[in-house]
């Protein structure tokens, strides 16, 4: 498994082992890193979320550890030539604060941008976080959760009072009688969630899935319910119109558990089955039978995914669901509930602890003063020095460079180039920026448009916890340091933010109480320290981890937050006895359907939607470089039916060309009878002429800023 | 200055309208003159009302409550004076609008019998209104018999409904078949027979002369002599467009208020929408296009897409109830050119009968377990191609050979089938670790990773192995 660039161990070393978890999704799979004279090797580890089970990715995930390509210098770009050079820490560190510096002399603080990731541990998440508001002093700092799973946060923020993917263990979908799976395809995207659906199965649960394709889950679903894609919510609500006409509905829990059902009652009562048919083309007989599975059975559970919320409607989608729930009794109740399922590694965490744009650590409000007096008091600086909100990912982006708009970014942990829809437009205003700032372990395409590239340590380098789709704290650990010439992220903040410091005094007031006087002492490198400060900063927040230990998470296959004290439980289970509003109740909220933000019309007649495939992950900047991963899914493809394709003279590997008002890709086709005809289909992990996402629209969901990744109008034509 | 709609009618398309121009914002002030003194309602929802599966609570509309909204159930309007520009309602108020909605709806029709005249017995109910709904429900409490006069979509569904309730329930229908606008002869058979197994008596082809009803009960006279008793007997008739306002104001009146693509009336501030409207010389009387018109309307009125025009879709009608699942839309029952595809099996119900013209729907029926019908309204619906293998049309999705369980015999599977998705792994390396040494299921799945992502290729692989223990001795290799 080494290149022969860098001897792989030390040299004369027993074996060393990491008892770690999978770089890539929420499921976070236990896996055990051990290395020895021959590399790295990865083996399953028996966790309460893979059971010993791991997919393709997780078992090749350490071929980058030493991949050739891995990035091991910072690199500048020169500017007689554009091209990016390798240079010393030193260049590359003062080239960014100088950046910062001018451009911030120039047009303000908020000139600067940070945007981070889902797969960034607590700890960087809640430094990087840190770092926007006291070492920039921006308000602009946001992620690519956005893209993820902001739409489900928003609709149980607003339901339940709090947002944590999953209220319950993963365990409790292998008991449910019934499971509703919505807009999710675990099969390809957490392949070791499926053993619970199966175990599920086996104990005489019905699985229903939703879905536009038959996906690998859909097809293994009793019941699978084929919707015209962005009619999701439609189809939600003629569910509880159903429960209620049905007599399904849980009265007594109504009345004592929730308040606002009236107007929601009055809201689906213009959902007859029939219409939400027309609508879909989910077969009222199939409507019916997904609510009788529902509102008859002991135990159920729904379940959302980036299907449903990656629309301009996504908040709204969920909330019917969450109705839906509510109304059939079923959060609170053991072994059901509603629940989300989280995509990226750190997902959940990662949008804890300050990295979303209006929000402090502990999933705080930043514009509450309460929290912002105690997470100032724990940072060592005034409350009122705390900039207030900025605004979501998208709403960054496309304001770069523009006026009035950040004109230097920093980006940890992710690849917009590839992720943010309307890329080429995103493509654009990157490269509008006055400064670029990129840290990766490999030259991703956003890296690649950078000005400054910073070399980054990478999972099995590092310690730390992650937070699952559960709300299970996990501990990340170190196999070895990272290779000579690779920073951490918490080293890199601390440097910059040192640096900016001696830049702008100012900036840091020398007098306030904290931890010390200095910049440097502020932004501790040791990722124990950084969690040691993370739980006081979210104690009594609705993300406590005040009393989480890394000992703790070591002695119990994880922790679930909230967890106040040390001695105090943890909580895998949310809402038993109350809901975390301030009457306990969970809420209703009326949602109606309306339509996708770019119907259909004669010039862009089809329906386009993205997702993903088994073999990579994300923007692909990690898995399109694992040979195994290379070869299981090469290149992208567009997936359509083959009556369509027949249509347009398209055979199948034939190239097409996908256009919608935005841009266009290129790619194979791929002829299946697993997609509706009036839709197509293309994975969003490869860059250039097979760039989804060059065609997927900006329109945003009013509430939570997700884009509308799911659903536009092209047309497809023979490339 | 703030403009003010006055819209006349509260039922499903008066309140939709309300809705969707408080949607639109704007300075305006809608006022809704509702004759009925109830909430909003879903006139949808009456049948599973009279069934008692639902109360009363249960079929509220969402109403606006808007800051230019103002509801006003329970008043009657009783004339309109368009040189004033005013509305008279039943209490005496005048209220003075800038732009007058006509959404009024439609009656239903007593039919001119003997017995029928003047006030309705107390034992004869129309099924049209909430208010209707409960009277039926007060007779029906109590009762064991029922009579439905009309097999049309609503008759079915009142009668649907009585049965439920445990009436012995007939239908009396003058024609030859049920619902025989919407549906064929054949059709029209195999719902009979659907219904008579939910205990649905039917009687076809038999005019009713006459109705005699007392304390006691109601007695049908029918055309062939006989007469039918029960103790309620519901009128299912069909329905006639309110439009004594609009003829009384001298508006163009012809079946339904006349009105154009833009809803306009003969008066350019007064508009009609739902089922007292005739738009190109068609009256709906459906929820569907009465909200598309409502939407329609609330466009050009609230100015935010002046050019908005209703172009009427094809009707679909539904008919779904606990045993029967109906669909019929378009013009399936006659012949001309084009393909027709039929499915009959009367026994357990089902039928479906589709008409193709240039690989688009014209119009299909469908009765009974029919796996394709949302696929057909769809396509119907939008006028999209039919699919190239007609079957899948009648016979619900083509066989799909993405998700096919492995072949039935390892040995006929290619080497380069997947058989773990999750770590890739195909025949032709489970047969490679074979003969490389692992010789049992364990073996191969820790050395080729097989099984070891979602666990659900465990069985074939275990086939796989037991084909090759059995066939170590022959030829593997294919």
């Amino acid at each position: 498994m080494t290149d022969g660039a860098r001897p792989a161990t030390p040299q004369g070393f027993p074996p060393r082992e990491a008892a770690t978890h999978c770089p890539y999704c929420a499921l976070q799979c236990g896996m055990l890193l051990r290395e020895d004279a021959d590399g790295v090797t990865v083996l399953p580890r028996q966790f309460p979320t893979n059971r010993g089970g791991l997919c393709q990715k997780g078992w090749t995930a350490a071929e980058l550890l030493d991949h050739p390509e891995r990035l091991t210098t910072p690199l500048l770009r020169d500017p007689a030539s554009g091209e990016l050079r390798p240079a010393s820490w030193d260049a590359a560190l003062e080239r960014i604060v100088t950046g910062i510096r001018a451009v911030q002399a120039e047009s303000g603080r908020d000139a600067v941008a940070v945007f981070g990731g889902g797969g960034l541990t607590n700890e960087k998440a809640y430094a990087l976080g840190k770092f926007a508001r006291v070492g920039l002093r921006t308000r602009h700092i946001d992620y690519n959760g956005r893209f993820c799973m902001s739409s489900a946060a928003a609709a149980g923020l607003r339901a339940f009072g709090i947002d944590r993917g999953l209220p319950f263990p993963l365990a409790d979908l292998g008991r449910a009688d019934t499971l509703l799976l919505v807009g999710a395809n675990p099969a390809e995207t957490m392949p070791p969630l499926v053993r619970w659906l199966t175990e599920q199965r086996r104990n005489g649960g019905r699985l229903i899935v939703v879905d536009p394709r038959a996906t690998a889950t859909a097809r293994q679903a009793d019941l699978h319910l084929q919707p015209l894609p962005g009619t999701d919510l439609a189809v939600a609500n003629a569910l509880l119109h159903i429960a209620l006409t049905e007599g399904w509905t849980d009265r007594a829990y109504v009345a004592e558990r929730t308040t606002g059902f009236a107007a929601v009652r009055r809201s689906v009562a213009a959902w007859w089955p029939a219409r939400a048919e027309q609508l879909s083309g989910v077969p009222v007989a199939d409507l019916e039978a997904t609510a009788r599975a529902l509102g008859t059975a002991g135990r159920a559970i729904i379940l959302t995914a980036r299907g449903a919320e990656q629309h301009a409607k996504g908040v709204d989608t969920v909330t019917a669901y969450v109705n839906l729930a509510l109304a059939l009794g079923l959060p609170g109740r053991p072994g059901s509930g509603y629940g989300c399922l989280t995509g990226q590694g750190n997902g959940q965490g990662g949008r804890e602890h300050g990295q979303k744009a209006d929000q402090l650590p502990g999933y705080r409000r930043i514009d509450d003063p309460a929290a912002r007096e105690h997470v100032a008091g724990v940072w060592g600086v005034p409350a009122d020095e705390l900039p207030g909100p900025g605004v979501p990912a998208y709403q960054v982006l496309d304001s770069l460079g523009t006026p009035g708009g950040p004109r230097a970014l920093l980006v940890l942990g992710s690849n917009p180039v590839v992720s943010a829809p309307r890329a080429a437009h995103v493509e654009r205003r990157l490269r509008g920026l006055d400064l670029l700032v990129v840290a990766d372990l490999l030259l991703s395409e956003t890296a690649a448009l950078a000005d400054v590239v910073l070399p980054t340590a990478q999972w099995a380098e590092e310690d730390g916890t992650m937070t699952n789709l559960e709300g299970r704290v996990l501990r990340r650990r170190a196999l070895r340091p990272p290779p000579p010439g690779v920073r951490t992220d918490l080293a890199i903040l601390a440097d910059l933010a040192a640096r900016l410091a001696v830049a702008e005094p100012a900036a840091v007031p020398t007098d306030a109480p904290g931890p010390a006087g200095t910049a440097a002492a502020r932004f501790p490198t040791d990722p124990a320290a950084v969690f040691a400060e993370l739980r006081r900063a979210s104690a009594g927040g609705p993300a406590d981890y005040a009393g989480i230990s890394w000992s703790r998470i070591d002695a119990a296959d994880g922790v679930f937050w909230p967890c106040p004290t040390e001695d105090g439980p943890d909580t895998p289970r949310l809402f038993t006895d109350r809901f975390a509003t301030p009457d306990g109740r969970a809420r209703f909220h009326p949602v109606d359907h309306r339509p996708a933000a770019e119907p259909v019309c004669d010039e862009y007649p089809l329906h386009f939607t993205t997702g993903r495939v088994l073999a990579q992950y994300q923007s692909g900047t990690q898995t399109r470089r694992v040979d195994a991963l290379r070869r299981a899914a090469p290149d992208a493809f567009v997936e359509l039916h083959p009556d369509l394709a027949a249509r347009l003279g398209i055979g199948d590997g034939e190239p097409v060309r996908v256009t919608s008002r935005r841009g266009e890709l290129r790619a194979p086709a791929r002829l299946s009878p697993t997609i509706r005809p009036d839709t197509v289909f293309a994975p969003f992990h490869w860059p250039g002429p097979a760039r989804a996402n060059s065609v997927t629209n900006d329109a945003v969901d009013p509430i939570s800023g997700m884009p509308e990744f799911k659903i536009c109008a092209v047309r497809v034509e023979k490339a | 200055m703030t403009e003010r709609v006055v819209i006349v009618g509260n039922g499903m398309a008066g309140a939709r309208l309300a809705a969707e121009l408080d949607a639109r914002g704007g300075d305006r002030k809608v006022t809704v003159l509702g004759a009925e003194p109830h909430r909003a309602y879903n006139r949808i929802m009456l049948s599973a009302l009279l069934a008692g599966r639902i109360g009363e609570q249960d079929v509220e509309l969402a109403e606006t409550a808007g800051h230019g909204s103002d509801l006003r159930p329970g008043v009657p309007v009783t004339r309109i004076d368009r040189a004033g520009r005013t509305v008279r309602t039943a209490d005496g108020d005048r209220i003075g609008y800038d732009h007058l909605v006509l959404a009024t709806g439609s009656r239903a029709m007593v039919p001119p019998l003997p017995g029928l005249t003047g006030e309705l017995p107390r034992r004869v109910v129309p099924f049209r209104t909430l208010d209707d709904c409960r009277r039926i429900r007060a007779v029906a409490d109590g009762a064991r018999s029922a009579l439905v006069l009309g097999g049309g979509l609503l008759g079915l569904e009142a009668a649907r409904g009585l049965a439920t309730r445990g009436l012995a329930t007939t239908v009396v229908h003058p024609t030859g078949h049920l619902m025989e606008r919407q549906l064929d002869p054949a059709a029209g058979a195999v719902l009979a027979g659907t219904l008579a197994g939910l205990g649905v008596t039917i009687q076809l082809a038999v005019p009713a002369t006459g109705v005699a009803a007392d304390a006691t009960g109601v007695r049908l006279e029918l055309a062939d002599g006989r007469s039918l008793h029960a103790d309620l007997l519901v009128l299912s008739c069909g329905v006639r467009p309110d439009t004594t306002l609009a003829a009384d104001a001298g508006l163009a009146v012809r079946h339904g208020v006349v009105v154009d693509d833009r809803l306009r009336t003969s008066d350019r501030r007064i508009s009609a929408i739902g089922d007292c409207a005739e738009h190109d010389g068609t009256l709906t009387g459906l929820v569907a296009p009465a909200w598309a018109q409502a939407r329609v309307l609330a466009q050009v009125l609230s100015g935010t897409e002046p050019l908005a025009r209703y172009r009427p879709r094809p009707a679909v009608t539904r008919l779904k109830a606990a045993g029967i699942d109906l669909a019929a839309m378009g013009d399936a029952t006659g012949g001309g050119p084009g393909e027709e595809l039929t499915f009959s099996d009367p026994t357990r119900g089902t039928y479906a009968r589709l008409r193709i013209r240039d690989e688009r729907l014209t119009g299909a029926i469908l009765i009974g377990d029919n796996p394709t019908i949302g696929t057909v309204i769809q396509l119907f619906d939008r006028g999209q191609p039919v699919p190239a293998d007609r079957r899948s049309l009648l016979l619900g999705r083509a066989s799909d050979g993405a998700g096919a369980a492995p072949a039935a015999s390892p040995a006929l599977m290619p080497d380069a089938a997947t058989v773990c998705q999750c770590n890739t792994v195909t025949k032709g390396a489970l047969v490679s670790c074979w003969r490389s040494g692992a010789r049992s299921v364990d073996a191969v799945l820790a050395a080729t990773r097989a099984g070891t992502g979602c666990g659900g290729c465990r069985d074939a692989v275990a086939g796989i192995v037991d084909w090759l223990s059995q066939a170590d001795s022959v030829e593997v290799t294919r």
